[in-house]
C-alpha cells in the first residue's frame, strides 16, 4: 500500500502549502466555538458535558466539509493532473483512498484543535470523558461520510462550485432523511418499506446516539459502509468520466 | 517495445481511434503526426493506461495495458499533453513525489533526481513552486518526471510545445541521447522535429494510420522531391535556359522571393542537367539547391486527401 501512503502525504502537504488550510481551520474553530457558547447555551445549561458542542457538528460539516472535498478530484481533472496521477504505477483504489484519507486527516487535525473546549469543560466541572471521546470518534466518522460523498461528487465534475453545491444538497438530504421534509416526499410515491429504509439512512439519527456517548456497533457500521460505498462510487465515476 | 493490435476507441457513435496496428522496437523513435483531433492523444492515452480501449489490444514492454496495467505503467514514462503537474509543489517536492511513487530508493533515488535535474537544467528553479514557473520550465519539469525512473518505454505527447527554439533544441538533443536503448513515441505538430529526432513517422487522421515510413521515404512522396530550386538575377533569362532541359515537367515561380523551382518528370533526375544548362547560357545564379522533398506538403496531401475521401463517402 505504499502508493496510498505516498499520495496521502503529498495531498496532506498540499493542504498546508496554500492558505486554504489555515482559513478552514480558523473558521471551523470560530464557528464551533460560537455555536457552542451562543446557540448551544454552554454555560446556561449548567452541565459539564460537550453536548452543545457536538450537536452543531452536523450543520458545521454540512458547509465546511464540501469546501474541503470539492477540490479533491475536480481540480485534478481541471488541471489535467488526473492523467499524470492515474498513469503512475498506482491502482485507482490507491489513488481514491490516498486522497480521501488525506482530506480526512486534515479534518481530524481541525477537530483535534478544538481541544481547548475539552480542557474548559474539565476545568469547570467533571464531565464523563469517555462520552466525550466517543463523541469525537462519532463526529470524525460523520465527517468521513460527508467527505466520501463529496469525493464522489467532486469526481463527477471539473467545476468545483458545482461539486460544492451538489455535495451540500446531498448531505443535507441525508442529514434530514429521518425527518418529514424528506420522508413526506418519498412516502407519496414509495411503499412504507422504502420510507423506512430512507429513514434509516439519516445521518442525524445515527449521529445523535453517538453524540450522547452511546457507541452502537450499528452506527459505526453505518458510517463505515457509507464511506466505503461512496468511495467505491468515486472510483466508478472517475473511470466513467475519464474519457470526457 | 510497444505494440498495438487493431486498437480502437469509440465514444458513442464517434470513432476516435480506428483499428490502429503498429509496432515500435527499442532504438526507434516514432513520430506521431496528424491534424488536431486525429486521435494521436487518444492513442497515447490508451497506451499509457489512462483510457481503456473499446476493442483491440496494446502492449508496453511486453505487458498488456489492460490485463497487467501496473507492470506496463512501471516500464513506461508518460508525458501527458500540456505536461500537467501539481502547481503548489516545488520542483524538488514534485520530483521526490514521483520518485516515491516509482519506488526509487536509497542512493538511486538521489542519483536519478540529480540526473534529470541536470539534464533538463532545473537547478535554478528547484525550490520554486511549479505554478510560478514559465511555460518552458513547466514542460521541462513534466518531462523530468516522466524520465525520472529511466523507463524502457517513453511516450511523450507534444514534448516541445510552448518551448522557445533553444529549449526545443535541448529537448530534441535529450530525446536523441535517450533513443539508443529506449522505445520512444512522440507526437508533434512540428514537421522539422520529425527530421531532427524521429527514425520513423506515422501520419494519422480520422483515427486511421495513413502513412508509416521513415522521414526520408515520406519526403520522397513529395512533389518537391528531386526538384531543383534556384534564385537567379534575371528570372526571364533563367526560364529560357531551363526550357532547354528535356526532363523538366514544369516551372514555378515564388512571387515573394523570386525563387524558381523546376519539377522533374516522374523518375528523372534533373540537377546536373539544370546546372549545365544554366552554365551554358551564362545565367548568373545566386543559389541552386536540390530539394529533398517537403514534409509539410506530404502531410497536407496525405491528411486532406483522406478527409476528402471521407467527405465523399
Amino acid at each position: 500500500m505504499s502508493g496510498t501512503t505516498t499520495i496521502f502525504k503529498r495531498e496532506l502537504r498540499s493542504y498546508f502549502a496554500t492558505p486554504v488550510a489555515y482559513v478552514f481551520i480558523v473558521i471551523f474553530l470560530l464557528l464551533s466555538g460560537a455555536f457552542t457558547f451562543y446557540m448551544g447555551g454552554f454555560y446556561e445549561r449548567g452541565q459539564a458535558d460537550l453536548q452543545p458542542f457536538f450537536n452543531f457538528h452536523p450543520w458545521l460539516y454540512l458547509f465546511l466539509v464540501p469546501a474541503v472535498s470539492m477540490r479533491l478530484w475536480a481540480e485534478e481533472r481541471k488541471s489535467g493532473t488526473i492523467e499524470l496521477l492515474l498513469t503512475l504505477p498506482v491502482t485507482m483504489w490507491q489513488a481514491v483512498l490516498g486522497k480521501f484519507l488525506a482530506a480526512w486527516a486534515f479534518i481530524a487535525i481541525a477537530l483535534a484543535l478544538t481541544f481547548p473546549i475539552w480542557i474548559t469543560v474539565n476545568y469547570l466541572g467533571s464531565p464523563d470523558n469517555g462520552v466525550i471521546f466517543a463523541s469525537y470518534v462519532g463526529s470524525l466518522l460523520m465527517a468521513g461520510a460527508f467527505l466520501a460523498i463529496g469525493s464522489c461528487l467532486s469526481a463527477s465534475t471539473r467545476n468545483q462550485v458545482v461539486a460544492f453545491i451538489l455535495t451540500v444538497v446531498i448531505c443535507f438530504l441525508l442529514l434530514l432523511a429521518g425527518f418529514p421534509l424528506v420522508l413526506d416526499a418519498i412516502s407519496a410515491i414509495a411503499p412504507q418499506g422504502v420510507v423506512d429504509a430512507v429513514a434509516g439512512l439519516s445521518f442525524l439519527t445515527h449521529f445523535s446516539s453517538i453524540a450522547k456517548g452511546v457507541i452502537d456497533l450499528r452506527d459505526l457500521i453505518y458510517f463505515v459502509l457509507m464511506i466505503l460505498a461512496w468511495l467505491y462510487a468515486t472510483a466508478v465515476v472517475i473511470d466513467m468520466k475519464k474519457a470526457a | 517495445m510497444i505494440e498495438t493490435r487493431q486498437l480502437t476507441k469509440r465514444y458513442g457513435g464517434f470513432t476516435a481511434v480506428d483499428a490502429i496496428t503498429f509496432k515500435v522496437e527499442p532504438g526507434q523513435v516514432l513520430g506521431f503526426l496528424g491534424p488536431n483531433g486525429a486521435g494521436k492523444s487518444t492513442t497515447m492515452k490508451m497506451l499509457a493506461g489512462f483510457l481503456a480501449p473499446t476493442s483491440g489490444s496494446a502492449t508496453v514492454a511486453g505487458f498488456d495495458v489492460e490485463t497487467h496495467p501496473l507492470e506496463a505503467k512501471r516500464a513506461l514514462g508518460y508525458l501527458p499533453e500540456g505536461a500537467p503537474s501539481y502547481g503548489e509543489m516545488s520542483v524538488r517536492e514534485f520530483l521526490e513525489f514521483v520518485a516515491d511513487i516509482r519506488e526509487l530508493k536509497g542512493e538511486r533515488r538521489w542519483q536519478r533526481i540529480d540526473d534529470v535535474v541536470e539534464r533538463l537544467s532545473l537547478e535554478r528553479v528547484l525550490e520554486q513552486p511549479i505554478d510560478t514557473l514559465s511555460k518552458g520550465f513547466k514542460r521541462r519539469v513534466g518531462l523530468a518526471g516522466s524520465i525520472l525512473h529511466d523507463p524502457k518505454v517513453l511516450i511523450l505527447d507534444e514534448p516541445t510545445d510552448g518551448l522557445d527554439p533553444n529549449q526545443k533544441q535541448e529537448v530534441r538533443t535529450l530525446i536523441n541521447s535517450m533513443a539508443r536503448d529506449k522505445t520512444i513515441i512522440i507526437s508533434t505538430h512540428i514537421l522539422e522535429e520529425v527530421h531532427a529526432v524521429c527514425s520513423r513517422a506515422v501520419i494519422i487522421a480520422g483515427g486511421r494510420v495513413l502513412a508509416d515510413a521513415t522521414p526520408a521515404e515520406l519526403e520522397a512522396r513529395s512533389r518537391y522531391h528531386q526538384a531543383v530550386s534556384l534564385t537567379a538575377a534575371n528570372v526571364q533569362q533563367a526560364r529560357e535556359a531551363l526550357a532547354r532541359v528535356a526532363d523538366i515537367a514544369s516551372l514555378e515561380l515564388d512571387p515573394q522571393d523570386n525563387r524558381l523551382t523546376a519539377f522533374p518528370k516522374p523518375g528523372r533526375s534533373i540537377f546536373v542537367a539544370v546546372s549545365d544548362a544554366l552554365k551554358a547560357q551564362g545565367v548568373a545564379v545566386r543559389e541552386l539547391a536540390l530539394e529533398p522533398g517537403r514534409l509539410d506538403e506530404v502531410f497536407r496531401t496525405v491528411t486532406q486527401g483522406a478527409a476528402g475521401k471521407e467527405a465523399r463517402t
